[in-house]
C-alpha cells in the first residue's frame, strides 16, 4: 500500500486501504505519545504553516503538536496579528507562505473549499483542518482510530450520528468514511437540520433517535451551535434536549457497550449530558489523544518523502 | 525491482540454527550469565531471530529474556531521500530498558545505518547501560564505524550482490541466499 496524495482535502478520493493505511501508521505514532521522550527526528528540517482562519483549541493545539513529536518546524499563522487584518487576500498568504519554502500547509476557514483552492495554487502539501460545512477528514479519521481501537474492524457496526447534521462537516466526513469502512451509519436531527438531500451521501437519516438506538455500537453526538436558534431552526434547547440529548438512560437502551463520541468542544447539557460525558462509556478524552496521533501519521504520510505525486 | 538469480545457498535450516544456538550462547557467555539482558529486535527479521534466541536461551538458562520490537523507520537517515516513504510499524518494547544490557538483534549488518537508526530509537526509549549487536550475516562495506558483538556467519559480497535471508515465521522457507 502506497500513499499517493500531496494534499488531505476530504475523504471521498481515499480508499477504503488508504484509510486504513493512515489508521495502522497512527497506531505506531501513538506509542510514541507515552514514552518519557516525546520527539522524534523524522521530520527535521521540514516546515509547517498553521493557518487557522476560524477559531479552534484542539484541532490547532494537536496539529501543532502531533508537528513538534515529529521534528519539523511549526508557524503558528495567527489571523488577528496578520495581514489578514490589512485585507490581503488568501492566495496572496498563500504565496507568501510558498516562498518561504514552506512544506505543509494547514487551512481551516470558514468557506467550504478553501483548502482545495489552496491546494491547487500551491506546491506544498494542504491539509483540510475544517472548511465550512463541507470536510473535516482529520476529525473523522481520529474518529475511526477511536472506534478501530474498540472495535478492531468496522463490518457490521451501528454508528449513530446525532445533531445539527446539515451545518456538520464532521457528520459529512465520518459518514462518507464509515460507509467506505463497511460500517452502519444513520444520521438524526431534527427535520430543519436533516435535509432529504443528505441521502446523497449514501446513509440513512432519521428524525428519531429513539427508535434507531436499540443495537447501536457507537453514539457520536455533535455539537449545537447556538446560533443556529437564533435563526429560528429549532425552538428551543430544552425542547432539543429532551428529543435529541444523550443521557446515560438514552445509551442503556442500545443493548450494547456502546461508546459515546462527541467532536467537542462540549455544550454540556444540552447535547449530552454532564454525568455521560464523563461516563466509562465516552471515549471523548481519548479522541484527543488520538487526534495527535492520527495526525502524526498524516504529516508523515504526506511530507516524510521527497515527494508524493507519482509520476 | 528487477529479478534477481539466486548465485547460491549461504546457510540452509541446519546452517541457520545452528548459528543462533551459537550466538545465544556467546550472549550469556559474554555477559556471565542472564543478569539484566534483554532482546530487542529490528523489524522485520530480526524479530523471529530475537525470538529464536530468546527460546534457545530459556532451554539451557532457563530464563525467559524480556523481549521487544524495533521499528526504525521514523529513524531513518534517507527518509528525505526516498519518494514514497516506507510503511511504519509499530515499536513494542514493554519494560524500561534504563540501566539495561539491550542485545539489538537483526539479520543483515551492511552499511550500519539501520542499526544507527536503532540506536538513536532506543537512546529516546532510555539510557541502557550498553547496548550489544547481534547479526545472522556480516556482509561488510560499512559506511559508519559500527560493528556487531555477535555474528552467525561473515560473507564477503560485491555491492551488487544482494542477501536474501528467509526466515520461516515470515517467508516460508528457511535459507540465506546470494542473488545478483
Amino acid at each position: 500500500m502506497r500513499w499517493r496524495h500531496k494534499d488531505l482535502l476530504d475523504l471521498d478520493n481515499l480508499s477504503a486501504q488508504e484509510i486504513e493505511l493512515v489508521l495502522q501508521s497512527a497506531l505506531s505514532m501513538k506509542e510514541v505519545l507515552f514514552r518519557p521522550i516525546k520527539k522524534l527526528p523524522t521530520l527535521r528540517g521540514k516546515s509547517i504553516a498553521l493557518m487557522f482562519y476560524e477559531n479552534s483549541t484542539r484541532t490547532r493545539t494537536s496539529f501543532e503538536t502531533a508537528g513538534k513529536i515529529l521534528g519539523a518546524d511549526v508557524t503558528n499563522f495567527s489571523v488577528a496579528q496578520s495581514s489578514v487584518n490589512k485585507g490581503e487576500s488568501l492566495l496572496d498568504t498563500a504565496k507568501t507562505l510558498q516562498a518561504m519554502n514552506i512544506d505543509l500547509v494547514i487551512i481551516r476557514h470558514a468557506c467550504s473549499g478553501a483548502s482545495e483552492f489552496l491546494a491547487k495554487q500551491l506546491k506544498a502539501g494542504v491539509i483540510n483542518g475544517g472548511d465550512g460545512q463541507h470536510a473535516h477528514p482529520t476529525q473523522a479519521l481520529l474518529d475511526f482510530f477511536t472506534m478501530k481501537d474498540r472495535w478492531g474492524e468496522f463490518k457490521g457496526k451501528k454508528v449513530l450520528i446525532v445533531g445539527d447534521i446539515l451545518h456538520s462537516r464532521v457528520a459529512r466526513s465520518n459518514a462518507l468514511g464509515l460507509k467506505k469502512l463497511g460500517a452502519e451509519v444513520v444520521l438524526i436531527g431534527p427535520p430543519t437540520l436533516l435535509p432529504p438531500e443528505m441521502g446523497y451521501l449514501g446513509v440513512r437519516t432519521s428524525f428519531d433517535l429513539d427508535s434507531e438506538l436499540p443495537g447501536a455500537d457507537a453514539v457520536m453526538a455533535l455539537r449545537l451551535q447556538m446560533e443556529r436558534q437564533q435563526s429560528g431552526l429549532f425552538p428551543s434547547l430544552r425542547e432539543y434536549n429532551r428529543l435529541y440529548g444523550l443521557t446515560r438512560e438514552r445509551i442503556a437502551r442500545t443493548g450494547k457497550d456502546t461508546i459515546v463520541l462527541h467532536p467537542g468542544p462540549l455544550n454540556r447539557g444540552v447535547e449530552i449530558s454532564s454525568d455521560l460525558a464523563d461516563s466509562v462509556q465516552s471515549v471523548i478524552e481519548e479522541q484527543v489523544t488520538n487526534g495527535v496521533a492520527v495526525r502524526m501519521a498524516l504529516i508523515y504520510l504526506l511530507i516524510g518523502g521527497t515527494s508524493n505525486v507519482m509520476a | 525491482m528487477t529479478k534477481r538469480i539466486p548465485k547460491h545457498k549461504i546457510m540452509d535450516a541446519d546452517g541457520i540454527r545452528r548459528a543462533i544456538t551459537r550466538i545465544s550462547h556467546e550472549i550469556v557467555e559474554k555477559n556471565k550469565g542472564t543478569e539484566n539482558l534483554v532482546l530487542i529486535g529490528i523489524r522485520t527479521r530480526g524479530v523471529p531471530l530475537a525470538e529464536r534466541i530468546q527460546a534457545r536461551i530459556l532451554d539451557f538458562e532457563n530464563v525467559k529474556l524480556p523481549l521487544g520490537l524495533l521499528d526504525i523507520t521514523l529513524y531513518r537517515d534517507d527518509l528525505s531521500m526516498i519518494d514514497v516513504q516506507p510503511v511504519i510499524h509499530e515499536t513494542k518494547v514493554p519494560f524500561s530498558i534504563e540501566g539495561k544490557t539491550v542485545i539489538l538483534v537483526d539479520d543483515v549488518l551492511y552499511t550500519g545505518r539501520t542499526v544507527r537508526a536503532a540506536l538513536d530509537a532506543l537512546i529516546d526509549l532510555g539510557r541502557p547501560q550498553k547496548i550489544q549487536l547481534a547479526v545472522l550475516i556480516d556482509r561488510g562495506h560499512r559506511e559508519l564505524p559500527i560493528r556487531a558483538d555477535y555474528v552467525g556467519k561473515n560473507i564477503p559480497t560485491s555491492s551488487r550482490e544482494i542477501i536474501s535471508v528467509c526466515l520461516s515465521e515470515i517467508d516460508n522457507s528457511e535459507e540465506v541466499l546470494l542473488l545478483e
